[in-house]
């Protein structure tokens, strides 16, 4: 099933395995708005309105539910489907699409009611990831772990029971109404995810940036989360839900985190509202049941990593160096900050923002009002440029002798010209060798932090008398260097990533062997053993034909090179495989532990019997048939009782400017989503705007990269697809004068922009709630620079975001198309391009949930020196 | 008839390419290789240049080869890189690779031109504040510029505690986007050093 | 003689990302077509010529595939090759000798032998060997020759992420790919079926050596139907021209005869 992701198109040899399934018998379901390469091979071709996923996947749900179709052995066993949860809980279906605990004034849940019953409700588990500025007291918790359940699955107020009332109305009649899919087509789709699961098949989910571009878009993923547990598909061989992901190492940009709210590993950037020591920063993050309890052990490590000898048990291990969050400190508010001139400096390393981000012309606004700028790619790209290339240049809407930025643009050196390690989208991580010197002035990432990392500390070395200096002090950053241009050796970052005892420097095992005391150091726990006993095991480069189809000698997977996470659910709550077919993992009773294909993801020596006693802590609450060892209680989440804003089931809402109103609920939008409500940001209607009456959805293709920045400038991909179009149906052409290679105007409030016009039956007009609805296709791939070049469909996009993870919604958003050439391009910049009238006639929220305090959700309109541009 | 043509060809012949068919001998006339080869319309090798006969792939060539990954999405194909005098002569798919075995897209075949190709700059450029063009300035002084320049932007910035009294030891004066092309080690020491100048905006592709 | 060697092009496996047309370019160092937006579809290269010697076609039908529930619509994509006839017209029409049979039986043309004659291009029946505006040579496919030197996988097929585009020995070629047929008729693919595979099903080239699996009529791909290489329909030309020429040679030599005669 491949939903929100165009697998073959965008992952071309990561679908060579896909179309091997199919060879052998596999059935292939793509969901999409649009007809791609992924459906033309396909088996079933599931057109959707984009934005209204979770109603397609509720109605699969319910139709799991409703039939008896779930794996019920593993549901009762594995999930928290048995849980009860607090009696204080009242679901969305009760409250027009609210859950409990809303709180007026703040906007914003309080999530306790959402707890087990009878728990603490202190958040906890899973929490770290997404809680960013969330006050909290630190308390001896409790676990989260049900105290009561029923097995039967029976109890009003068990999860299962709630699951079932709240997807009750999604029903096929509500799938074919809000994503205009048949009812025939939706039930075959259903019947075929039921019937290829169980004990001896499996199903898997695939998705990307299709799912999470949206307001709702951790809920989506979610959404397929719970189908998978129902019918028992994670942690089984051909199961488990695929993030496809774009980069060559974004996995590992999440790993190791160029992200604002997380320290390597997944642990959280402390909180200035309450984690104002290290005892309340440990005591807040360290769970008192799962693997989340060895957290203290990581964080130390981390910071003997770091700061080395400095670190120490009287100091605090030098917990006061780390900065620290107030709030949302993501990329779309850095943007809105600079478009205010609150940012002196930025850097843009391998990216493209002034082409690949929503609302590029606010990006670029950003960009003027910055001191200085440092771009570092391989050639001159938007972003370098964007003081004299940009559109409001070219119309003269900004001088560039009026832009003050500073800046500077530093060749980078390439993957061939570095040695390193990416870890692509299953956690593998893998090393490219350096082959040759980076020409001229080219240099890596590497080379240039750490560099500036070593002019930074002799300008500092006069100032080590102020504690705010300290920590440039303190910084570990003796890395050896070697070749010609004496980069720092990448290996001696792997080794201090890796981890290893401090008095000797000999690189730790793996994770388990880390301590709080001191007596290790570990830059990322998660990458632990990745160059255990000095061996680079992201080299290692074994041959598949001389393994078997783990592959498990190839390069090194975290955690502790598992392939397959959470593999302890394919086999039964005994230890037995769920069926000989697909044997993963299993307890060998001879061995008295745990053995299988790959490693187990499991604490080897525990045998499935094992229950855990009252006073266990930490791992040691992990029972023998609790796969899931990083929840804390060792449980498939069907129900989030803590971790997510939104809500604890995915419920559907509206993206943000959507063209219907929400046909489950009287809360349009997700109510915690993020808006910037500015002059340079505007919106439009919530749905039903006249003056937007088609829907956008964006995307890439095979023959290009993301912003472009790697591709446009090469001629065997730019040739390819050699200029920016949009796609629309036979429907829609004809209504409004489209011709097939000649031009269209797109606009928003926002920008306008023009692309020449495909023409194809691929786009299909849909039938929802009673109306046509047509969506328009934008590759977003183009803009002013590089051998190709066309408008930047990001221009168009609604800047708004996900309230979980600030990730923008592209995917879906209302415009308007005309036919031609509409003379001079022109944006939102030079003024109203289209009628203004009252964007809030339509609402987005329950009058409960309308206020919006300052800064909760995004952040308001600021004066500003340009004013609206 | 047949031997005009094939004497006109192989003159021909050693004229465009400067083969000498001459000075092999008699053996190497192309009627004599044609019967003795059976190819008696001379089609096929008996009217091989000897470029074409000593044709080989250019990876043969190579001195080493440097084992790699694609650089482009997130599969992580495997890739080989060729070398030969210390330039790189090729880009292949490898075929160890489990996850790959040996493919690549139409980006990841086209992998040596984004590393090779004449579109990447190779000098520091720098434009100053309201400048129209570009400038060349030396990687060191550019270095040292921006060290300057965050040096003054956290100086400058620094917040200690927020209005509420609660500790902050930060600077919202810098912000970094990019991390997701990069490598592990490279996001480390980003992360790092960003962190120990109190830098808390830091970002990439993955929240986009 | 090393064994004959080819490709065979399943139709059905193609996703269409073009791996093809630009493993074959970074391999053989092939500068771009231009860079015109075409509006067909996917398809911006347009056909095969002197810098593309593979071309992924992309064809939009309201047809539905007999085994795909999709509406009434399907999107076929073919990557297009020179399909190194066992009767090329291009090597019988070469001139030069330019152009050989190489000992894996594929049709190659020797660029340092090409004189730019330009008779190759008409006499291809399927328009693939072009010549290149600057040099006025003509390009074609190699099969990778120099690749094939070394037991090397033609480029694009190594780089074929769904194995659409498979390489080996002919023989072996043929037989999978009559299995293959079979198989998809067997899933309900009835409309699949070969393309050139042999002499028998297309005499006018004497089979392909790069031959295709096709699910609609080969013009829907801009295949002909029924190629025949020229240079056989010019047999009987030939022969009668033979003739001619012959009979004014005799009438030549009779008339210098008679000439010296009279002068005499």
């Amino acid at each position: 099933m491949i939903e929100g992701s165009n697998m073959a198109e965008c992952h071309p040899v990561g679908f060579r395995w896909v179309m091997k399934a199919k060879e052998r018998g596999a059935t292939i379901i793509h969901v999409d708005p649009r007809f791609t390469r992924t459906s033309a091979v396909a088996d079933i071709h599931v057109p959707i309105r984009a934005g209204s996923d979770i109603v397609f996947l509720g109605g699969i749900i319910r139709y799991i539910v409703e039939n008896e179709r779930y794996f019920r052995e593993y549901v009762v066993n594995y999930t928290n489907a048995p849980a009860i949860i607090a009696d204080e809980y009242s679901d969305a279906e009760d409250n027009d699409g609210l859950f409990s605990g809303w709180k007026q004034d703040e906007a914003k849940y309080d999530i306790r009611t959402w707890m087990y019953k009878g728990v603490d409700p202190e958040p906890a588990g899973g929490a770290r990831e997404s809680e960013s500025g969330k006050k909290g007291k630190p308390t001896q918790r409790n676990p989260i772990q049900a105290e009561h359940t029923d097995p039967t699955l029976q109890h009003p107020n068990c999860v299962f029971q709630i699951l079932k009332k709240h997807y009750s109305r999604y029903t096929p009649e509500m799938v074919e109404q809000a994503c205009g899919i048949p009812q025939e087509l939706f039930l075959k789709v259903a019947e075929a995810l039921c019937r290829n699961s169980g004990r001896e098949r499996t199903s898997a989910f695939c998705y990307a940036v299709g799912w999470t571009q949206h307001t709702v878009g951790v809920q989506y993923i979610r959404t397929a989360a719970i189908i998978q547990l129902l019918l028992g598909n994670m942690g089984r061989p051909g199961g488990g839900i695929m993030a496809l992901r774009g980069h060559a190492s974004i996995q590992g940009s999440t790993d190791i985190p160029t992200l604002y709210n997380l320290l390597p590993g997944y642990l959280p950037m402390p909180k200035a509202a309450h984690d104002k020591d290290l005892k309340t920063y440990i005591g807040l993050n360290k769970a008192p049941s799962g693997w989340w309890g060895e957290f203290d052990k990581y964080f130390i490590s981390l910071m003997k990593a770091w700061f080395g000898a400095a670190a120490t048990e009287q100091n605090d291990w030098c917990y006061d160096y780390l900065p620290t969050l107030t709030g949302d400190h993501s990329h779309m508010n850095s943007v809105t900050y600079m478009a205010d001139g609150k940012v002196d400096g930025y850097f843009v390393l391998g990216e493209n923002p002034a082409v690949g981000s929503s609302n590029t012309t606010l990006q670029r606004k950003g960009l003027r009002h910055l001191k200085w700028l440092v771009v570092r790619d391989f050639s001159l790209i938007e972003t370098a440029e964007f003081w004299r290339d940009a559109p409001e240049i070219q119309r003269g809407e900004v001088k560039t002798e009026d832009i003050g930025t500073e800046v500077f643009f530093f060749p980078a050196a390439a993957h061939t010209e570095k040695d390193g390690s990416f870890t692509n989208t299953q956690r593998l991580l893998q090393w490219h060798h350096k082959a040759v010197d980076p020409p001229g002035e080219a240099r890596s990432e590497l080379d240039f932090f750490f560099k500036i990392g070593q002019r930074l500390k002799k300008l500092y070395q006069a100032e080590y008398d102020q504690p705010r200096n300290w920590p440039i002090r303190d910084l570990t950053w003796d890395y050896p260097t070697k070749g010609a241009i004496a980069e720092p050796d990448a290996e001696a970052v792997l080794h201090e990533i890796n981890g290893y005892t401090v008095k000797d420097r000999k690189p730790v095992e793996g994770f388990t062997s880390l301590e709080a005391d001191g007596s290790t150091a570990c830059g990322c726990w998660i990458y632990s053993g990745a160059y255990r006993d000095g061996v680079n095991m992201t080299a290692r480069r074994k041959p598949h034909w001389e393994q078997n189809y783990v592959a498990s000698e190839w390069a090194w997977a975290w955690p502790h090179n598992r392939r397959l996470l959470y593999n302890r659910a394919s086999a039964d709550p005994e230890g037995k495989p769920w069926s000989e077919r697909k044997r993963y993992v299993w307890w060998d009773e001879e061995k008295k532990k745990w053995d299988g294909l790959d490693n187990p993801d499991f604490i080897v020596e525990r045998p499935p019997s094992y229950k855990p006693g009252k006073e266990a802590r930490g791992k040691d609450t992990i029972a023998g048939d609790d796969p899931f060892v990083m929840q804390a209680d060792g449980k498939g989440w069907i129900f989030v009782p803590a971790g997510l804003q939104d809500g604890p089931l995915p419920t559907h809402y509206e993206p943000e400017e959507s063209l219907i109103a929400n046909p489950l609920y009287g809360q349009q939008c997700n109510p915690l989503r993020m808006e910037w409500w500015r002059k340079d940001n505007g919106y439009h209607r919530a749905y039903d705007d006249p003056r937007f009456p088609y829907q956008i959805t964006t995307y890439r293709l095979t023959e290009h990269h993301t912003a472009g920045g790697m591709s446009r400038w090469l001629t065997w991909l730019s040739e390819l697809q050699p200029q920016m179009f949009c796609e629309v149906s036979p429907e829609l052409a004809a209504e409004r004068g489209l011709k097939n290679g000649g031009w269209a105007t797109i606009r928003t409030i926002r920008a306008q922009i023009e692309a020449r016009v495909l023409v194809t039956n691929r786009i299909r007009p849909l039938k929802v709630r009673g109306r046509v609805v047509h969506q328009i296709g934008l590759p977003y791939h183009w803009s002013s620079k590089g051998l190709v070049r066309g408008d930047a469909a990001n221009d168009l996009i609604v800047f708004v975001a996900d309230p979980n993870v600030s990730i923008q919604e592209s995917k879906a958003f209302s415009a308007d198309i005309v036919a031609g050439r509409q003379g001079e391009r022109q944006k939102a910049t030079s003024g109203a391009i289209v009628p203004e009238i009252d964007p809030m006639a339509w609402q987005r929220d329950l009058p409960v949930a309308r206020h919006k305090p300052e800064s909760a959700h995004g952040y308001k309109a600021e004066e500003t020196k340009e004013g609206n541009v | 008839m047949i031997v005009v043509e094939m004497a006109r060809r192989a003159a021909d012949s050693d004229h465009k390419s400067g083969n000498g068919y001459a000075g092999r001998g008699l053996f190497e006339w192309p009627v004599l290789r044609q019967l003795r080869d059976g190819d008696l319309f001379g089609l096929g090798g008996s009217a091989a240049s000897q470029r074409t006969r000593e044709l080989a792939p250019r990876t043969r060539s190579a001195d080493r080869v440097v084992g790699s990954v694609c650089p482009y999405c997130a599969v992580g194909c495997g890739q080989l890189v060729y070398l030969k005098n210390e330039r790189i002569i090729d880009i292949e798919g490898d075929p160890a690779s489990p996850i790959s075995n040996g493919n690549l897209c139409p980006k990841g075949a086209a992998t040596f031109q984004l590393v090779t190709g004449s579109h990447r700059e190779s000098r520091v450029l720098y434009r100053r504040p309201h400048g129209k063009e570009w400038e060349r300035i030396p990687l060191e002084q550019a270095m040292d510029m921006v060290a300057e320049r965050m040096k003054k932007a956290r100086d400058e910035h620094w917040e200690v505690k927020n209005d509420k009294g609660e500790p902050l030891r930060r600077t919202m004066s810098m912000a970094s986007l990019g991390g997701a092309t990069l490598d592990n080690e490279e996001n480390y020491l980003i992360k790092k050093l960003f962190t120990a100048l109190g830098v808390v905006q830091v970002e990439n592709q993955a929240r986009i | 003689m090393a064994a004959q060697k080819g490709f065979f092009t399943d139709t059905t496996l193609c996703i269409g990302c073009k791996a093809c047309e630009v493993a074959c370019k970074q391999w053989n160092q092939l500068p771009d077509d231009g860079f015109l937006f075409t509006a067909m579809s996917y398809d911006n290269t347009v056909q095969l010529g002197a810098s593309t010697w593979r071309h992924v076609a992309f064809i939009e039908r309201p047809v539905a595939l007999s085994t795909q529930d999709a509406g009434a619509f399907s999107w076929l994509f073919s990557s297009d090759v020179c399909k190194h006839c066992a009767r090329a017209g291009c090597l019988e029409s070469c001139p030069t000798g330019s152009i050989i049979r190489t000992e894996y039986g594929s049709v190659y043309v020797q660029p340092d032998v090409c004189n730019g004659c330009g008779y190759c291009v008409v006499n291809c029946p399927f328009g693939v060997i072009d010549r290149r505006e600057d040099d006025g040579r003509a390009w074609k496919c190699t099969l990778c020759y120099d690749r094939l030197r070394e037991d090397m996988t033609p480029a694009c097929a190594k780089h074929c992420p769904t194995a659409s585009i498979q390489f080996g020995d002919l023989d072996e070629l043929r037989r999978n790919a009559k299995e293959r047929v079979e198989e998809l008729h067997g899933k309900g693919l009835k409309e699949a079926y070969l393309y050139g595979a042999d002499a028998e099903s297309q005499p006018g080239t004497g089979g392909l050596n790069a031959f295709f699996l096709l699910l609609d009529k080969p013009e829907v791909y801009n295949l002909p139907p029924d190629p025949v290489v020229p240079t056989e329909k010019g047999k009987a030309a030939w022969r009668s021209m033979a003739m001619a020429v012959a009979g004014v040679a005799v009438a030549a030599v009779g008339s210098m005869l008679f000439g010296r005669g009279t002068q005499a």
